[in-house]
């Protein structure tokens, strides 16, 4: 089949597009993992409840923006609590624990979400509907503006954790814990907080993404799988090679879906998984120690 | 002292294996089917804890190993005629047996928290070549399919009731239960469990440690397809949903909520497990998994050794 350059490009936008989404989901894991020794099981339904209050929100005020910021600050307070109510207490057993712990979270909360909102899928509007022309698609300006905005959130993040007095106590906790305590650091704290943001940065790619699918009680499974590839291929932990993962394996799969439907071109980013692993273990962008 | 002990341990067992036996007797159809069902799950369960108690591995993905012995035994049984049962068992397991095998020689590249995600991730994997894959596998529709009679080639061969079915059933696990017991208990399961309680150490000593992990994982696959074969006589139906994630998420419930580490505790725990979803789900259809969700949480926190975990050190004595 003869692929055309036209279609090339619109695939490349696409791929780049649920990329940079994709790594604001994968970014909060990931920083949730590398500091804290916490694989967020739970991510995926933080990002479902996000969309979620995001509709409720934006059906009482009727204005976006407002609805973002106000799933996110809800979300990140939800995952405080989350994290107070059922992570601390594990504070200093084997890390397994912790993945027992969010995936009992992540079914209460899905279930919640079923009992709440029913299994009929919910619309967010999108906040503005213009179009450009796109050879012979006209694309939504909305789409773009998503990318834009979630390389915002990231880039926000990357300043706050290189700048920020908060940002200062959360590199030091994760260098060394005891140290930083004894520092004078509120580590139990910090690790709240590095708990929330993570959670807020979840609810907000779910409010973002939420006008591009109807918003479901499941629709954070495919998500915090997606996830965790891109954060296993980007390497563990390591925040710049999961953005770049998210956008590669998330480009590949547009790629793919010239020639088959979607739910198969997931199987290229399984094989990416599989090479990452054989040939690079410790993350595809980063050098095999030897 | 652990002559007495042995005594106490092997009464209870024959006491609890002849309860079993005699179950479908007296229970009405609806609980022995019931009781099968728990006995099937219990050594999907039990398959798990090879790795989650005995090898310190969470595994995630123990939904492939249970679904590729559901349709290895559906592949056998519709495509001879007349069905053979030692044929569905056969390719059951060796379906099962080759996703163990690819799957362990992935994800036992990387350590804790990466290998139940790379299981994780794994099981997906089969879970969407099968969701996808409809002209084989029915897609999301499944396939249906009739049970083969009991039968040894050239001796006998009888139609399964549903009496013979608890029992056959009863007498696999039974099997399966002493022979995972007695491999825990050989040097071969010593060495997985000094992989829990020290990998470096274990290392360090010189025993190959990947290689000992691999063969856990399959073995570990292995049984589970076992449960994924009986799954498929008793229900006489594939679907991708046994594939699904949350499946292997159930089993790991099932270790917990009994006690890791005892190989009867997940049994028990499956037994808790059903009967809790038996109970809620009366009054509360589909949202008891909130309920079942909030108790799991609880156990993590609160008693992690499980429901068996106090007799746990009796159990593998």
């Amino acid at each position: 089949m003869e692929i055309a350059f036209d279609q090339l490009l619109i695939q490349t936008i696409n791929g780049i597009v649920t990329g940079m989404i994709l790594a604001l989901v994968a970014s909060g894991l990931t920083l949730i993992f590398g500091i804290m020794d916490v694989v967020n099981f739970a991510h995926g339904e933080l990002f479902m409840l996000g969309a979620y209050v995001g509709v409720i929100i934006l059906a009482a005020t009727g204005d976006f923006w407002i609805a973002l910021a106000a799933a996110t600050l809800l979300i990140a307070l939800l995952g405080a609590v989350i994290y107070l109510t059922t992570l601390r207490p594990l504070l200093g057993r084997d890390p397994l624990y912790t993945i027992l712990a969010t995936f009992g979270v992540s079914l209460v909360l899905q279930n919640y979400a079923l009992w709440q909102f029913g299994p009929v899928a919910r619309k967010i509007e999108e906040p503005f509907t213009g179009q450009f022309t796109l050879f012979y698609l006209s694309y939504p300006w909305y789409r773009i503006v998503i990318a834009l905005l979630s390389a915002a959130i990231i880039g926000a993040l990357w300043l706050f954790l290189k700048f920020g007095t908060w940002g200062i106590w959360i590199r030091a906790t994760t260098q060394d814990r005891v140290m930083a305590q004894a520092m004078g650091i509120p580590v139990p704290w910090v690790l709240t907080g590095v708990f929330a943001i993570g959670a807020g940065m979840a609810a907000a790619s779910g409010v973002l993404f939420g006008p591009l699918v109807g918003v479901t009680h499941v629709m954070g499974v495919d998500w915090v799988l997606k996830a965790f590839i891109v954060v296993v291929v980007g390497g563990m932990g390591n925040l710049a090679g999961s953005i770049a993962a998210a956008i590669f394996i998330s480009l590949l799969e547009a790629y793919a879906s010239l020639w088959v439907s979607p739910a198969q071109a997931v199987i290229v980013s399984f094989v990416v998984l599989i090479l990452t692993l054989l040939f690079r273990p410790t993350g595809l962008f980063v050098p095999t120690p030897k | 002292m652990s002559r007495r002990r042995t005594t106490v341990y092997w009464t209870g067992f024959c006491i609890i294996l002849a309860l079993l036996m005699l179950a479908p007797l007296v229970l009405p159809e609806f609980w022995r089917r019931f009781l099968t069902e728990i006995l099937i799950w219990g050594l999907l369960a039990m398959s798990s804890d090879i790795l989650i108690g005995y090898t310190g591995m969470v595994s995630f993905g123990h939904s492939a190993f249970f679904g590729l012995g559901i349709y290895g035994a559906a592949a056998a049984l519709l495509s001879v005629n007349p069905p053979s049962l030692l044929l569905a068992l056969l390719c059951g397991l060796v379906a099962a047996a080759a996703a163990a095998a690819f799957v362990a020689y992935f994800s036992t590249r990387l350590r804790d928290i990466y290998f139940a995600i790379t299981t994780l991730i794994f099981s997906q994997i089969f879970y969407v070549i099968i969701f996808t894959w409809t002209e084989v596998t029915g897609g999301e529709n499944g396939l249906t399919f009739s049970r083969p009679p009991l039968a040894i080639p050239g001796l006998f061969s009888v139609r399964f009731t549903p009496d013979t079915l608890h029992w056959f059933v009863l007498g696999v696990v039974v099997f399966s239960y002493l022979l995972l017991r007695r491999i825990t208990q050989s040097p071969f399961g010593m060495v997985l469990q000094s992989i829990r309680e020290n990998e470096a150490r274990t290392r360090a000593i010189g025993y190959p440690v990947e290689r000992y992990k691999m063969v856990a994982v399959m073995l570990s696959g292995l049984f589970a397809g076992l449960a994924g074969v009986l799954y498929a006589l008793q229900n006489q139906f594939a679907a991708p949903d046994f594939v699904f994630f949350l499946v292997s998420g159930e089993v790991v419930i099932f270790n917990v909520i009994g006690g890791i580490g005892t190989l009867v505790g997940p049994i028990v725990g499956a037994a808790f497990f059903l009967l809790l979803r038996e109970g809620l789900s009366r009054f509360f259809t589909e949202y008891y998994l909130i309920f079942v969700g909030l108790i799991f949480i609880a156990m993590v926190i609160f008693l992690p050794q499980g429901l068996l975990g106090f007799a746990r050190r009796w159990l593998n004595h």
